[in-house]
């Protein structure tokens, strides 16, 4: 077996990893961390899709072997990545500044209902 | 190359258990580390699958800025993940169906078609009018320029979407995630010495990355890497969320950018096309000013929402 489809197997299996993270863990910085697992397997898919694409390049003594159009598009999924992780930390830091807790879990301690005739 | 196989085979085994460690580690601090580090090492596989852009972007931005974004969530969230989460039962039926879909992907894997389908051919002829010689940039310039004008505007409403959760009273504040450390001489110093060099090597990174391996994010990347530095050895201090001469510098490279583009609707006959002749001065131009915006919507988004310093 090639090393490209090794890391292709890879990629798959990190997509795999990431669900279960994601669906699993209780803890919303794990949920982030597990998300990003999901992407960095699918931009490894990109990478050996584009490796198995290279050789034209290559042959016309144009640098790097390998298809350019997939590695740009992870390069702009990177840079996208990062930005919503961005906004995903300052949410669940938001969340724990106002509530304390730092879980999307329903059986948290909840507030109680405001009384009636008051909005919240 | 003799050695290659059983690089790339231990490479897949260390990715597939520091993957396995972010997942299963019970603290949050120790599942970050495990995340930089797997960064890192996937920073390796991409040089293993000829992408040194990739590569370098990947070590800049995916374990470098985003380790110390999570670093940083890390160290005001409690120490230990908290508990609860499905029950038994529900886990092993997740389990199956995340290996379902794994074993679907691994299946399309090896079941990719023979001859690859490829633009590379097409990208090897239409790259000599661009100028440029590394074909990614000439990719994300001119082929492809609009997705990188819609990733570089995306950023902007990232940043403001960061800005937005701040407290009310806080607005107009400094951002405040990055606090100073308590001063301590050897993070001085390193800040002291470093920005030179990685200033240096973030112009070199965007200049050189018309030709070579590099390019404005990953120059960005470094550049804001060196400010973030320098911010949190507290040598100087982040401007408000209200300063103009930042909010203009934050616009001015998707602005010069549109502005090229809609200037080929009349120069080139369509938008974002680059005039013969003019294509090279053009992309390094776009280039340069986005790697300013970039370098500061990147380390603005670290930065994280306005707040009130005690």
């Amino acid at each position: 077996m090639s090393g490209t489809t090794l890391f292709g197997l890879c990629g798959a299996a990190l997509v795999g990893l990431g669900l279960y993270g994601l669906i699993c863990h209780p803890g919303v910085l794990r949920k982030i961390l597990a998300f990003n697992l999901i992407g960095s397997g699918v931009f490894l898919l990109f990478g050996v899709i584009a490796k198995r694409g290279g050789g034209a390049l290559a042959a016309a003594g144009a640098g790097v072997d390998g298809d350019p159009v997939p590695q740009a598009l992870v390069i702009t999924g990177l840079v996208v990545a990062f930005a919503a992780t961005a906004i995903a930390v300052a949410l669940l830091l938001r969340l724990v500044e106002l509530g304390g807790r730092d879980t999307l879990e329903d059986e948290a301690p909840r507030r109680a209902p405001p009384p009636p005739g008051r909005r919240s | 190359m003799s050695m290659a196989p059983a690089v790339d085979a231990g490479l897949a085994l260390l990715i597939l258990g520091l993957g396995l460690w972010i997942i299963a580690a019970r603290s949050n601090f120790a599942a970050v580390v495990g995340f930089m580090t797997y960064g890192l090492m996937l920073a390796l596989v991409w040089v293993r699958l000829t992408a040194v852009d990739v590569a370098m972007t990947e070590a800049a931005l995916g374990a470098g800025l985003t380790g110390v974004l999570l670093l940083g969530a890390a160290a005001r969230l409690p120490a230990e993940a908290p508990g609860g989460g499905p029950g038994a039962g529900l886990r092993v039926l997740v389990a199956v169906l995340c290996v379902g879909v794994a074993a679907a992907l691994a299946g399309v894997v090896l079941s990719l078609p023979e001859p690859a389908p490829s633009l590379a051919p097409l990208v090897a002829e239409n790259l000599p009018p661009t100028g440029v010689k590394n074909p990614v940039t000439g990719v994300l310039l001119a082929h492809r320029a609009i997705d990188t004008l819609l990733e570089t505007v995306v950023l902007i409403p990232a940043l403001i979407g960061v800005w937005a959760l701040a407290a009310d009273r806080a607005w107009g504040a400094r951002p405040g995630a990055l606090t100073p450390r308590p001063s301590s001489s050897s993070l001085t110093l390193l800040a002291q010495v470093l920005p030179p060099f990685g200033i240096l090597v973030g112009v070199h990174l965007v200049w050189a990355g018309a030709d070579e391996p590099g390019g404005k994010f990953q120059g960005a990347a470094v550049l804001a890497a060196m400010w973030v530095l320098v911010v949190m050895a507290g040598l100087a201090d982040l401007p408000k969320v209200t300063n103009r001469l930042m909010r203009y510098t934050l616009v001015l490279g998707p602005l010069v950018f549109v502005a090229i583009g809609l200037a080929g609707i009349w120069t080139a006959g369509a938008f974002l096309a680059l005039p013969a002749g003019y294509a090279k001065p053009l992309i390094v131009l776009i280039e340069v000013v986005l790697t300013l915006s970039v370098a500061l919507m990147l380390g603005l988004l670290l930065a994280g929402p306005p707040k009130e310093r005690a």
